[in-house]
């Protein structure tokens, strides 16, 4: 059995936050991260972000993961990183069970932990969904912005909220032709300096719009795309063709949870937070004492807020382990008024609507 | 299908792989996954699924959905969507559940 003070699942931006938070309060660490690198999805992220300067707006994504890195650096007595591990348990006695490079199995029990696994890309239901060529947003990016690999020539997004209009942009930077983007809601989801940067471009936005069947054999050959009404039911008559070899599904994204069900903690299905979530309180532990979350796991939202929330949780799960650092009070109040000026706005409101019905006082 | 110019991000070629995809020779980069290396290549058709035997290809590229299973040095299943590709790795379309050696 190996030895851990405290153990942080997910090095993403909610598990990197939590990590350097928690071992600059003075608790001994251990990140485990499935991938073979650190970084979650902002390795991708080609985009400068939002918000304030505290959650690296300005920055590209791709360059926060080495500025939390040298941060996390500065504490390297209190960090142990280990990628290439697996959790496949989280059991009722705190013992934590790990596929090391698929081939090694260890046990770990620390005294508290961070579940900070992220989300994952949600599908959309229509004939012939399975084709190759039909691939989620966030898969996209990865071809082409860690690999340098386009997708296809012609893609129609799915789905007009911050990614679609995001990956659509970064397509076209990798030199790639999108033909359209749709979304089945009556108005652009996204932040509209996205919307108006692709429409600049001359990509149609065709909003109240649905993908009604996708055609091809081996591979996706052509998108039927449709109107709906405000019911989100097809208007019969209004259908028209797409020649495309990818169809690119971004329609939003669900928490990975599993670990945390599986641990036993209290869950609930909450629609604004983009599904199942943990029942937690305001230092984001859940209800099984010492198992705390961050990020994504917690209800999907940006990067930026993942990474405050880490830092938050990190600070707290330490603080019950006995590492209280001097100015606690000071950093806890900081990030909580962070993670509030982030969820200003109306996309905030619904966040905020959801956080309400899992947060226990 | 590589992107040639990018106006931020500039991708590492130094050093090519070869490896094998159901017998005929193919070559990526090092640092690339294996599904990576096989769509620049215009694979696009990675497995058959289970049942229905329909065309399976990656759908999120990051470890999580399945749908990219292939053999790989004989190991059925492999996510080769996150596995890096190695000199002379023989790699191979997958259908069914695959079998334990």
């Amino acid at each position: 059995m190996k030895q851990a003070e405290l153990v942080i699942i997910g090095g993403g931006p909610a598990g990197l936050c939590a990590a350097v938070s928690a071992a600059s309060s003075g608790a001994k660490v251990l990140i485990l991260e499935r991938n073979n690198a650190l970084g979650g999805q902002l390795v991708k992220q080609t985009h400068m972000f939002f918000g304030s300067e505290k959650q690296y707006a300005s920055t590209r994504g791709i360059d926060i993961p080495n500025i939390l890195l040298n941060e996390l650096d500065k504490y390297k007595e209190n960090v142990e990183i280990m990628t290439d591990c697996t959790i496949v348990g989280m059991f009722e006695d705190g013992v934590i069970t790990v596929i090391h490079k698929e081939d090694k199995y260890f046990k770990v029990k620390p005294e508290a932990v961070v579940v900070a696994t992220g989300a994952f890309e949600k599908s959309l239901v229509f004939p012939n969904n399975d084709l190759p060529g039909i691939y989620g947003a966030g898969a996209v990016q990865t071809l082409m912005n860690v690999h340098g690999v386009k997708p296809g020539d012609r893609v129609l997004m799915v789905g007009a909220g911050n990614i679609g209009l995001i990956v659509s942009y970064q397509l076209m930077q990798a030199g790639v032709k999108v033909v359209g983007i749709l979304d089945a809601a009556p108005q652009i989801g996204g932040y509209l300096v996205h919307a108006s940067k692709v429409r600049r471009m001359g990509v149609p936005i065709l909003t109240s719009h649905t993908v009604k069947e996708a055609i091809g054999t081996d591979c996706i050959e052509k998108a039927i795309v449709c109107e709906v009404d405000n019911k989100f039911q097809p208007i019969p008559g209004t259908e028209q063709e797409f020649d495309v070899d990818v169809l690119c599904i971004s329609v939003g994204l669900t928490p990975l949870n599993e670990l945390l069900a599986m641990r036993g903690c209290e869950m609930k299905f909450v629609p604004q937070l983009s599904g199942s979530v943990p029942v937690r309180n305001e230092n984001y532990e859940t209800t099984v004492e010492n198992v705390f979350a961050a990020g994504d796991i917690t209800g999907v939202e940006e990067a930026s807020a993942a990474m405050v929330e880490g830092y938050l949780a990190g600070l707290c799960a330490a603080a019950k382990l006995g590492h209280k650092s001097d100015d606690f009070e000071e950093k806890k109040a900081d990030y909580i008024k962070q993670l509030d000026s982030l969820r200003a706005g109306p996309v905030g409101e619904k966040i905020l609507s959801g956080i309400e019905q899992i947060l226990v006082k | 299908m590589r992107i040639e110019k990018h106006p931020i991000l500039d991708f590492d070629k130094s050093k090519k792989v070869k490896f094998t995809f159901n017998g005929q020779e193919l070559e990526g980069y090092e640092g690339e996954t294996i599904q990576a290396a096989l769509h620049a290549a215009g694979v696009k058709v990675l497995g058959k699924s289970i049942k229905m035997h329909r065309p399976r290809g990656f759908y999120c590229a990051i470890g999580n959905c399945s749908s990219c299973f292939m053999i790989v040095d004989g190991v059925p299943n492999v996510k080769t969507c996150v596995t890096d590709l190695k000199e002379g790795m023989v790699v191979e379309t997958q259908e069914g559940k695959g079998v334990i050696k």
